[in-house]
């Protein structure tokens, strides 16, 4: 069923219109390593924000260290302004079971506390496990079990979106 | 008791006496000719050998009871085809007293397995200070003089005490070692230790010794037996010694000619020994050095220590290691390394270590006393503790495969090991 | 002929080749050595904001084991696992409590029974932390501290990310490392991780009292005179010099070993011009290096410590979830 895939080029504007109404002078905008970096570094400059973006790596707040270990090398995070009171847009590619956004949310605050979080995300696949919704979704997209969604940038930089196997474990 | 031993591969070093023959055992000596026999031993596919001649093994008594016992010791001793034992002096209290060597050569004949031949302490309480009553020891049974591993410091006494020995021809057992050069080291001073941090012994600890007890035995005229050589160039002194016509003879230990300190490996405490492990260049001049001679035997430098004494940091862990029950397959293992013919293999640990001793035993001729191994040189077993007779399990070479094994053991003609 | 090995084993990795505890820096691939200063990058960013805590150890027990004593060390130990969020037990294992007859293997075995994750352990004496290693249970990590002269990995590891922070690239540097290098577990642990990331040259420099024998076959070139063996240097690694190596057979004083192998700004001229200077510390400042080189532009000391930090968080979290 991979034909139904979303086109990711044609989400970017379409979401970027949707954040564009909604920007304050507060707002400011965070990148999840890797693939909502990708699609941050593509939205931000769409939406004249004051501060460049920021782009975290949650290695550090996952939940499953003690099953996995510090397997994924961890990308830094660097936040290039107060996180303090600001209204803060976190940007991630595909949102599933809502784990990812629950450690990166523990991860923000404790850089500081802002007014408001909202979720962008390109796609969203349902499955959550936890009570994480987003405000901004490019898609919704339905994944056939044993397979995994994925956002793939190429040399480039076109982004698509592709079915993985997922490897039995 | 006559005892007839059937059909084995006969082989007396001293005469080079290899073939399938029959040897007839009576009154505890070897026998020409036949008679009606009391026992008899099948030897089918076994070599029939002199017993083993053990120059350096402890026997743990007295004292360090926790470690060993005779009993124990004497019980490895014969599993492993070893008919004669010379024990060193350090023994708790040191055998420096006629009372304690009475007592140890009793204590072993009431066991009536192997042969026991105490090394008497060269000085009292071995502190390299007075002489001990050297006359009075050898009378009690003492077959020569030693230090042991403690090196006599103030080389007046050392000299003195050649000296003195040399006046009624006792021999003198001496290690060769500086003890300020060595006294803070553990392992052989080279890449291994400066790469494991570990404190070094630089070979000419032992030479720069060697030099001085050279010179004191050519002007004491002493004869000299040195222990346990561990570097190449002390094989070079004593070749050159003796091509000088010294009266002077030596040994190494069987780890030492299959080891090197690479084998320490990740501080395994096994390989922690005194002398310690040196460099492969030094492995192989002591393997060769034993080959043509110039290293007249070799020893098993048995030495049972507590398990709980190795299981520290390499430092801190007690050396030695335990080996009458190794000297035979390791011997085996030498000599097939080498290309030698067994007979010549097995002189290093019988014919050759009786003559040092100067006893009867350690050759296969009729009138000779009947100390016999008999062993299967293709069988191999594997080192580990249950297979061990001794208290001390502490051997680098745990779970190693090795070809050598005993089947009977004969001390006077009596049979004391059979293997089950 | 078989033989129960244990050489060709590497203790410090498990069966997948990942790293279950940090024993050396010889040994380590160069793939898990780049693991470990890439993951200090990320927890340099972590000490740098306002909370300096991650969650990412909590719930596990980091014990120090310290044989031998050390404040400095043991307290940034505990500062990288407390930033983990993991609860720390301090353990000063004082000598008089080794004579009272507890052998180290006892010790350990009784702390494992309280639920220890990793135990962080200094020791006197060379390879005490592997035979630990060789006796805990398989959830069990241990970190060397320090064990005797032979190794002081995660030092070697801070030295090699502070020389990556300002050099950047290995494969150029001549590195030069000063003094006592016969006693020094830091020069050891140091040499082993610059030959593996490929530093083309390593020299040591000392009075050949200090220089340990064979030590070329560690892949260094060994100098007795300083200014030729700074000639053309990018970093200089000072070691410290013990009191009680002074004034004995090994060297005739502080004085002495200070004009020949001290470190002044007149010999520091002689190597490049944007050369480090760098000391594992504490300083004997007028022994192993004057003030103001100590103090002045070429030196890196302080920041050595901050980076030490992050690059301890990076070991113990990396081995800590290795089972």
């Amino acid at each position: 069923m991979t034909s139904k895939l979303p086109d990711a080029e044609a989400l970017l504007p379409k979401l970027a219109a949707e954040l564009k109404a909604r920007v304050t002078p507060t707002s400011a905008m965070i990148g999840l390593h890797t693939g909502g970096a990708w699609v941050a570094e593509r939205l931000h400059p769409l939406l004249g924000l004051k501060d460049p973006l920021g782009l975290m790596d949650i290695a550090f707040y996952r939940d499953d260290y003690a099953k996995e270990g510090l397997k994924h090398d961890p990308k830094k995070t660097r936040i290039p302004f107060e996180v303090e009171g600001r209204d803060l847009l976190l940007v991630d590619d595909v949102l599933y079971t809502g784990r990812t956004v629950r450690a990166a949310m523990n991860e923000l605050f404790d850089y500081g506390r802002p007014r408001s979080i909202a979720l962008v995300v390109l796609a969203d696949r349902g499955g959550r496990q936890l009570p994480i919704a987003a405000q901004y979704a490019g898609a919704q997209v339905e994944v056939p079990a044993g397979k995994r969604l994925r956002l793939k940038r190429a040399a480039n930089g076109k982004l698509t979106l592709e079915l993985e196997e997922v490897e039995r474990a | 008791m006559k005892l007839l031993i059937k059909g084995g591969r006969v082989v007396d070093p001293g005469s080079g006496r290899d073939e399938v023959a029959d040897v007839f055992v009576a009154d505890g000596k070897i026998a020409s000719g036949k008679g009606k026999a009391d026992q008899t031993l099948d030897a089918k596919g076994l070599v029939v050998a002199p017993g083993l001649i053990d120059l350096a093994a402890r026997l743990r008594e007295p004292g360090h009871g926790y470690k060993a016992t005779l009993d124990t010791e004497m019980d490895a001793a014969v599993a492993g085809g070893v008919t004669s034992v010379a024990c060193p002096p350090d023994t708790a209290p040191p055998l420096d007293e006629p009372g304690l060597v009475d007592m140890l050569r009793r204590r072993a004949k009431a066991l009536s397995r192997a042969r026991v031949y105490p090394v008497g302490a060269l000085t009292v309480k071995l502190a390299g200070e007075r002489l001990t009553e050297m006359s009075v020891l050898a009378h009690a049974g003492c077959v020569a003089f030693s230090q042991a591993n403690v090196p006599i410091t103030d080389t007046q006494v050392l000299w003195r005490a050649l000296q003195y020995a040399a006046t009624f021809g006792f021999p003198i057992w001496l290690r060769a070692e500086d003890k300020w050069l060595s006294r803070e080291g553990v392992a052989h001073d080279g890449e291994v230790s400066t790469r494991l941090g570990l404190a070094g012994i630089p070979a000419f600890t032992e030479t720069i010794a060697l030099a001085t007890m050279l010179q004191l035995a050519r002007s004491t005229g002493a004869r000299v037996h040195f222990c346990r050589l561990s570097t190449a160039a002390a094989v070079d002194m004593i070749r050159a010694a003796k091509k000088e016509k010294l009266p002077v003879t030596c040994d190494v230990g069987i780890q030492y000619v299959h080891l090197s300190e690479m084998d320490l490996g990740y501080y395994d405490s096994h390989c922690r020994l005194d002398p310690p492990l040196r460099s492969q260049r030094d492995r192989e001049a002591l393997a060769a050095g034993l080959a043509d001679g110039t290293i007249d035997c070799a020893v098993s430098d048995h030495t049972p220590v507590d398990e709980d004494q190795k299981q520290l940091p390499f430092a801190e862990a007690e050396p030695g290691a335990t080996g009458l029950e190794l000297l035979l397959p390791l011997v085996l293992k030498w000599g097939a390394a080498r290309k030698l013919p067994l007979a010549k293999t097995l002189a290093r640990v019988t014919s050759d270590p009786a003559r040092i001793l100067g006893v009867q035993s350690g050759r296969i001729e009729p009138g000779a006393p009947a100390d016999l191994v008999l062993f299967d040189p293709a069988q191999a077993w594997r080192v580990e503790a249950a297979a061990l007779k001794s208290e001390g399990k502490n051997t680098p070479f745990l779970g190693y495969e090795l070809a050598g094994c005993v089947r009977a053991t004969i001390v006077a003609g009596r049979v004391v090991y059979e293997r089950a | 002929m078989p033989k129960a090995s244990n050489v060709s084993n590497n203790p410090q990795l498990n069966a997948n080749g990942e790293l279950q505890h940090l024993l050396s820096t010889e040994g380590l691939p160069r793939e898990i050595l780049l693991q470990i200063l890439d993951a200090a990058e990320s927890f340099a960013g972590v000490t740098e904001r306002e909370v300096k805590k991650v969650p990412l150890m909590r719930g596990k027990s980091v014990f120090n084991l310290f044989f031998e004593a050390s404040t400095r060390t043991r307290t940034t130990f505990e500062i990288a696992a407390k930033r983990l969020s993991a609860d720390v037990i301090n353990l000063n294992v004082s000598v008089s409590s080794q004579t009272k007859g507890e052998s180290l293997l006892d010790t350990v075995a009784n702390l494992s029974a309280m639920q220890a994750d990793v135990f962080v352990v200094r020791h006197a004496s060379s390879g005490a932390p592997y035979l630990i290693a060789r006796h805990v249970k398989p959830h069990e990590h241990v970190i060397n501290a320090g064990d005797g002269r032979h190794a002081h990995p995660t030092q070697g590891l801070l030295d090699l990310y502070t020389i990556r922070h300002y050099k950047k690239d290995f494969t150029r540097l001549t590195v030069a490392i000063v003094g006592d290098v016969l006693h020094s577990r830091v020069a050891r642990s140091l040499i082993h991780g610059l030959t593996t990331l490929g530093v083309p040259e390593v020299r040591v420099i000392g009075p050949q009292t200090l220089i340990p024998a064979g030590v070329e076959a560690l892949g260094v070139r060994v100098f007795h005179d300083m200014r030729a063996g700074l000639k053309g240097c990018d970093v200089v690694v000072m070691l410290r010099l013990q009191n009680e190596r002074m004034n004995g057979p090994l060297l005739p004083s502080a004085q002495e070993f200070f004009r020949n192998y001290g470190l002044t700004a007149e010999k520091l001229s002689l190597a490049r011009r944007d050369a480090i200077v760098m000391h594992p510390g504490p300083m004997n400042r007028g022994v192993e290096i004057d003030s103001p080189v100590a103090d002045g532009p070429h030196s890196v000391i302080l920041p050595q410590v901050t980076f030490g930090i992050a690059v301890r968080m990076a070991v113990m979290s990396i081995v800590a979830g290795n089972s």
